[in-house]
């Protein structure tokens, strides 16, 4: 998902302290900033939190470049907004992350130098309009799958910041859905973009929930901390399940041979994707990685001066306040 | 990097006549940097109709720990809710 194969720390830590935890954790208490809790938690939660913001920070990149060329005032003005919503996403994730004792300067920082990721989705290419339209439909249509039940997560500045992210999500889904509707009755070339842009993003959004359970070696522990709430390829299905309905509806088809109604598990038969492929864009070599992590790196430095100026302003102006007393 | 802007914590009141409510934090280098900066990420939907922010280094919270000192003395004094008192059917509204 947006925060894909976090490894979760183990704990040595005191037997009874860390089995009151576990106890508050299974009644459906909310643990808060100043509660105890163990490094583990507080080391994987600021790995999750952090990759689940950098991941909405550079989510903007792909449809920030479309920006200008929206094909109506009314779509960049929608465009515009979605946009602005997920920097307001990462802002919420980071606060959160905060709170658990790292700062957003070193939350920053560690994604620029690969210790920490954004989710793979990223890092393919937003190469026509109807991207647009898939990006909506498709990918923020996954991050709802995701982020609905992680409003009940164990840790309440993650539950309340997802909470003001779910209620922004539909939007992002619907605006996505809507472009996919105009193309599709457009014209014949139309049509053909808003195909080939399901046919190149299908998979990659497949990916997004993360390698299949077998191979998820971390999630155990976090099920039992509240931190994941449903497995990999649970939220797969779930996402095959609604998809399928609504490409059908586009007239659009899904490019794998293999899907298929199964009557007796109620549910579609799919594809996997190509696992070594999410692997090698989680390592940084997606088609737009490079990109992606220059333009973050060129947005830091380029407002350096900002941040600094800033500061500086405030000191003069408290200054001057001293002065006069 | 110790230049990080400071944070504060944001409050806002909703449209209908309650208190304001804690949404969250941003980081800005005055009350007036703050206050923009909760207005364009706590309020692009109508969330409010008014915004207060405080240096977050100014709360002074509770500590965990003293839960029981502080909020256990009030559990066993039930009767100060209505629900304690049995009112005789015959008595109507009360
Ligand atoms: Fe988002
Ligand atoms: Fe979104």
């Amino acid at each position: 998902m947006y925060a894909q194969m976090i490894k979760s720390e183990e704990t040595y830590e005191d037997p009874k302290k860390l089995m009151a935890f576990q106890a508050r954790i299974d009644d459906g208490d909310r643990i808060e900033p100043k509660d105890w809790m163990p490094k583990g938690y507080r080391k994987t939660l600021i790995r999750q939190i952090g990759q689940h913001a950098h991941s909405e920070i550079v989510g903007q990149l792909p449809e920030g470049n479309w920006i200008t060329r929206a094909p109506s005032l009314e779509r960049k003005a929608i465009l515009l907004a979605k946009v602005q919503d997920e920097a307001g996403h990462g802002l919420y994730l980071y606060c959160a992350a905060e709170t658990l004792g790292v700062s957003r300067d070193e939350l920053t920082e560690m994604l620029l130098n690969g210790q920490m990721k954004y989710s793979s989705i990223f890092s393919y290419p937003a190469l026509t309009w109807a991207d647009m339209g898939v990006i909506g439909w498709l990918i923020d249509g996954a991050a709802i799958l995701n982020q609905v039940p992680l409003q009940r997560t164990s840790y309440g500045p993650y539950a309340r910041a997802m909470v003001r992210i779910c209620k922004e999500e539909s939007f992002h889904q619907r605006q996505g859905f809507d472009i996919m509707i105009k193309m599709v009755n457009g014209t014949a070339e139309q049509k053909h973009m808003a195909q080939d842009a399901l046919n190149r993003l299908w998979y990659p959004s497949l990916m997004m929930f993360g390698p299949p359970d077998a191979e998820s070696v971390h999630s155990e522990q976090s099920m039992r901390w509240k931190i994941k709430i449903n497995s990999n390829d649970e939220l797969r299905q779930k996402f095959v399940n609604q998809t399928v309905p609504q490409a059908e509806y586009l007239g659009l088809s899904i490019p794998d041979i293999n899907l298929n109604w199964n009557e007796r598990k109620q549910s579609y038969d799919f594809s996997q994707p190509d696992w070594s492929e999410f692997f090698d864009v989680l390592e940084g070599n997606g088609p737009a990685s490079v990109d992606r992590i220059e333009a973050r790196q060129a947005a830091w430095e380029d407002g350096a001066w900002v941040r600094e100026a800033r500061i500086a302003h405030a000191e003069k102006k408290n200054m001057a306040i001293l002065a006069a007393e | 990097m110790n230049n990080e802007w400071p944070l504060y914590e944001v409050f806002i009141r909703g449209k209908h006549g309650l208190s304001h409510r804690h949404v969250g934090s941003v980081h800005a280098t005055d009350s007036q940097h703050a206050i923009q900066n909760a207005r364009d990420v706590y309020t692009r939907r109508n969330e409010g109709v008014s915004i207060w922010v405080i240096p977050s280094m100014q709360i002074v919270a509770s500590c965990p720990s003293d839960k029981d000192a502080l909020f256990e003395p009030s559990e066993d004094k039930i009767y100060r809710h209505p629900s304690f008192f049995q009112i005789p059917d015959d008595v109507e509204a009360m």
